[in-house]
């Protein structure tokens, strides 16, 4: 499968047309789509449209963008105009938003092709796609395993070749540990390096949209388009896309990599083995190994699952039958209200907009929401004190590979220690990626996870290409 | 006269206003799109404005720097500040959340002076933004329940809000009024809001409680549609009095939220503490801290206009008026009070120019087209007995109407000379003649008898004579 800076290269000097490029992962979606379930809508026609016109420009020597012709999934929680976003949700089947995101207005100009929209986790709350309402995705590697959550389908899409890149939002780990799970790059930046502006929003605090690719260069050049200030978003960090492309050959020589040596339980040794394999690498390639404290970790998890369910019930309270989604008509307004979100939202979106609703109501706000910012305050300070003696910090991106369907339904608390290594850098708002390195006891991938401070993308990129060169 | 005076055994009324106002802004508060009363339904609306999924809200400069003038002019600190949610369901509510100011207002500890130095704490003034508007149908309450369906305008959705909040330090109806104009003029002044009670730019819910003075606070109720500054008085008299009465007749007084009814004036319970919403008010993530420089604070505060409050005394002093009477409120309001310090300047005599003004100007705006000169020799002409003060009026309207001109040669053409003082003893002294019985009782101290030799007066001297001149003719011959 071509990458995506093969794609470019080749339909923008001729030698390649969009149209092919297109066309050929139409026809993976068309052998594959229907077992794997990556997408909630496949835009085939609006993708042959943009491919033509692509090539024309080129035909007519016009100057094309930085990923002209590149096939791309989006996440179905990016809103594309006049294209039914749905968040796999039932509340808001059949909504078509009257605006493109930011990041859907900068692929477009840059020449991207949108093939279509990926399934995930309903509102991307969840590890697995199971809690999608239209069905889960597969993983492709093995449909009998998860692809990982919530923005399974988008890693999913790229692991079948379905597209050469696709975006996913990451709140506590949904970008990451489905690249993990389904053997592909996936990358969380920087809160507030890619705009939000478009994107539905699950926890803002929290929530950043980021790439999924099948290798490390392709993911910086996806990223670099896509990063830089919006005035869209108020949280937009004020500066320019940071080059990204430019540092992967640099290597890792006398960089000082971060082991953490109180890392929560619970991890597969399989998955441990292959962290140390990586520390191996990255030693021979010329990097200190350096131990650091994150004694705030532990608490992380349970913070998260007070912040981000806490924003999820405000967010997610517009969704009430008024203005638009679906509406089950009632006696009076409370009923209406209660039968639209009744029927509307799947089962794991009720438990999170229950728990945010108490932990912000009075009487236990202090206890719950409160301390809970305490956490996140904590860990940012963790970090700070780690980033002073390292450049990063690499851990597992998830504590096991891609795991059976249905082996954490029905135990909540099991599929939230999925995202155990992944939200500590959400709540600090720092980026991380996972990048594939071997494999486990059962052949299915696994990802490492390198993370950086604030800003810290070129370090992390540094060391990401050097895995994958050691992989 | 409403004023606490009227509650009985001593009970002391203890008001606190909390007056919203929509800034006159281009734009919304967080969205492009416009701010503006009275377009078509659902036209001034975006993605942000109706809370669509993925939309985020980008704040409006120029509603900061609104809301700093009114902190400013209310003798606030201006104070780094940040936005919360409050969490509530209601259709108008596109977001089921509204943006607005929590813990960290952006303006606190004010204070606002009404007339008798009295001193009203401002606890707050804070950025919001408003709700769209509901209207229901059907049903006989007017509100949501009970109605057979609701339209909604989210035109005003977005708007931006700031928030007035006084401290509980008004103690009578009378202040509250004077409170609600004095508050009304100064946002008028600063250019913050056109405060247009009617159209609801301005609206007051008003908190009002009774205690015997050196007791705690009562509970106090708080009453909403008070849309007008009269009504603010009437709805604080008659919750005042319902107030006394339901204690004195063994009740107690329920933390609940009232609604002013102006037709039948009175308050009625709208909900209780108990069914009251929980908001779960949290730090707004989509939006960052608000820190204005101190250099933007200093440059607001500089090109602040001289307040109503000291412009009203400066027009007193200049012309002899009372700093809290209508007249110099009016003026004040209104703008002109530079104009009269024109006509003044041009030698106008300062009384008879404020007054005019106050009386025959409402419709000319803050630069009334007549030349402040012309102005100002009608009023010498007057003061000098040249023309009579029934003339004079006719004058004023005859210079309104031509735009200014030389009142000397209007008062020639309209005939007007003011009669002598030996011309007007000759019609006094004929007007006695012919009315020996009306005389007879006005010298025995019958002073309504006064009105018939007057009216006879200036009927012989068809309107030219000055009444008070007559007057004063017929009292000094009475005493001999």
């Amino acid at each position: 499968m071509q990458k995506l800076v093969e794609i470019v290269a080749g339909v923008t000097d001729g030698s390649l047309t969009a149209t092919a490029v297109v066309e050929e992962h139409l026809g993976r979606i068309k052998a594959r789509e229907s077992e794997i379930h990556a997408f909630n809508l496949v835009t085939a026609d609006q993708a042959r449209e943009t491919a033509a016109r692509i090539d024309a420009d080129v035909k007519a020597g016009k100057k094309v963008g930085a990923l002209a012709g590149v096939p791309i999934a989006l996440k179905d929680n990016m809103c594309t105009r006049g294209i039914e976003t749905t968040c796999s949700s039932k509340i808001l089947q059949g909504w078509k938003p009257p605006y493109d995101a930011t990041v859907v207005t900068k692929l477009r100009q840059a020449g991207a092709v949108v093939v279509g929209k990926t399934n995930l986790d309903e509102f991307a709350m969840g590890s697995s796609t199971e809690n999608s309402a239209f069905g889960p995705t597969k993983n492709p590697l093995d449909i009998s395993r998860v692809p990982g959550g919530s923005s399974g389908g988008s890693a999913a899409a790229v692991s079948a070749g379905f597209a050469a890149a696709s975006l996913g939002s990451d709140t506590g780990g949904s970008i990451r540990q489905p690249a993990a799970l389904c053997g592909v790059v996936g990358v969380k930046p920087t809160y507030g390096t890619v705009s939000r502006y478009g994107l539905v929003a699950f926890a803002s605090s929290l929530d950043q949209i980021g790439p999924f690719t099948s290798d490390v260069r392709d993911a910086a050049t996806l990223l670099e388009v896509i990063s830089g200030h919006d005035p869209m978003d108020s949280t937009s960090i004020p500066q320019n896309a940071t080059s990204l492309v430019s540092v992967l050959e640099h290597g890792v020589k006398g960089m000082r990599i971060g082991r953490v040596t109180d890392l929560p339980e619970g991890c597969e040794p399989d998955v441990l083995a292959r962290l140390e394999a990586a520390f191996d690498a990255l030693r021979k390639a010329g990097a200190t190994i350096v131990d650091v404290k994150l004694p705030s970790l532990q608490y992380c998890l349970t913070a998260y699952y007070l912040i981000a369910p806490a924003e999820a019930s405000s967010n997610l309270a517009r969704y009430d039958g008024v203005r638009y989604g679906n509406r089950v008509e009632a006696a009076d307004l409370n009923a209406m209200y209660a039968a639209t979100r009744e029927a509307g939202f799947g089962e794991e979106v009720k438990r999170r907009i229950m728990l945010g609703t108490y932990a912000l109501s009075a009487g236990y706000y202090d206890a719950y929401y409160g301390k809970a910012l305490k956490v996140r305050r904590l860990i940012s300070d963790d970090f700070a004190r780690a980033y002073k003696d390292v450049d990063t910090i690499l851990t597992p991106t998830s504590p096991s590979t891609a795991f059976k369907f249905g082996s954490k339904t029905d135990n909540p608390l099991a599929m939230y220690l999925c995202d155990v290594f992944t939200i500590p850098t959400n709540l600090a708002g720092h980026p991380a990626m996972s990048v594939p390195f071997g494999v486990g006891a059962d052949s299915m991938p696994v990802g490492i996870q390198v993370l950086a401070t604030t800003m810290g993308e070129q370090a992390m990129f540094k060391v990401a290409a050097e895995l994958e060169r050691a992989s | 006269m409403s004023d606490n005076a009227v509650l009985p055994n001593g009970w002391q009324l203890v008001v606190g206003l909390e007056v919203h106002v929509e800034l006159a802004t281009k734009t919304k508060m967080f969205s492009a799109s416009a701010n503006r009363f009275g377009d078509e339904p659902n036209t001034n609306i975006d993605p942000v404005t109706l809370g669509l999924p993925g939309a985020l809200p980008v704040l409006n400069k120029h509603a900061v720097e609104l809301a700093m003038r009114i902190g400013l002019a209310l003798n606030c600190k201006v104070q780094p500040c940040t936005f919360h949610r409050k969490n509530y369901f209601y259709p108008d509510l596109p977001k089921a959340y509204q943006i607005t100011q929590y813990d960290h207002p952006l303006n606190v500890d004010g204070f606002l002076m009404l007339p008798g130095e009295v001193r009203i704490g401002i606890e707050r003034a804070h950025l919001e933004e408003d709700t769209g508007k509901s209207t229901h149908f059907g049903g006989t309450s007017g509100r949501i329940h009970g109605s057979d369906y609701s339209l909604i305008d989210f035109n005003r959705a977005g708007v931006p809000l700031v928030e007035i909040v006084s401290r509980p330090d008004i103690r009578t109806s009378e202040q509250a009024r004077q409170y609600v104009a004095e508050l009304r003029a100064i946002l008028l002044a600063v250019g913050a809001s056109d405060a247009k009670m009617e159209e609801g730019s301005m609206r007051c819910d008003v908190n009002v409680s009774v205690h015997k003075p050196g007791t705690p606070f009562g509970t106090r109720c708080e009453i909403k549609n008070v849309n007008s500054i009269r009504s603010v008085g009437r709805a604080i008299d008659y919750e005042a009095r319902r107030q006394v009465d339901l204690i004195e007749g063994g009740g107690t007084v329920r933390q609940e939220t009232r609604h002013w009814d102006d037709a039948s004036g009175r308050t009625e319970t709208l909900r209780t503490k108990e069914d009251a919403d929980d908001y779960r008010y949290f730090l707004e993530p989509d939006l960052v801290p608000l820190a204005p420089e101190q250099s933007w604070v200093d440059q607001v505060r500089a090109a602040l206009p001289v307040l109503p409050a000291a412009r009203r005394n400066a027009l007193a002093e200049l012309c002899g008026i009372d700093k809290d009477g209508e007249s110099a409120f009016v003026v004040v309001e209104r703008g002109q009070d530079d104009y009269v310090r024109q006509v003044v300047g041009n030698g106008g005599d300062p009384r008879r120019s404020v007054i005019y003004v106050q009386q025959a100007f409402a419709e000319q705006g803050a630069m009334p087209k007549v030349p402040a000169k012309d102005l100002a020799a009608l009023t010498i002409l007057e003061r000098d007995a040249k023309v009579t003060s029934t003339q004079a009026k006719s004058l004023l309207t005859d210079l309104i109407e031509a735009g200014g001109g030389d009142v000397v040669a209007m008062a020639t053409k309209r005939g007007f000379e003011a009669l002598d003082t030996g011309a007007l003893e000759a019609m006094v002294d004929a007007a006695i003649a012919a009315e020996p019985g009306a005389w007879q009782k006005y010298c025995d101290g019958e002073e309504k008898a006064l009105g018939a030799l007057v009216g006879a007066i200036m009927k012989s001297s068809k309107g030219k004579a000055d009444g008070k001149a007559v007057t004063a003719i017929l009292q000094s011959k009475r005493k001999k």
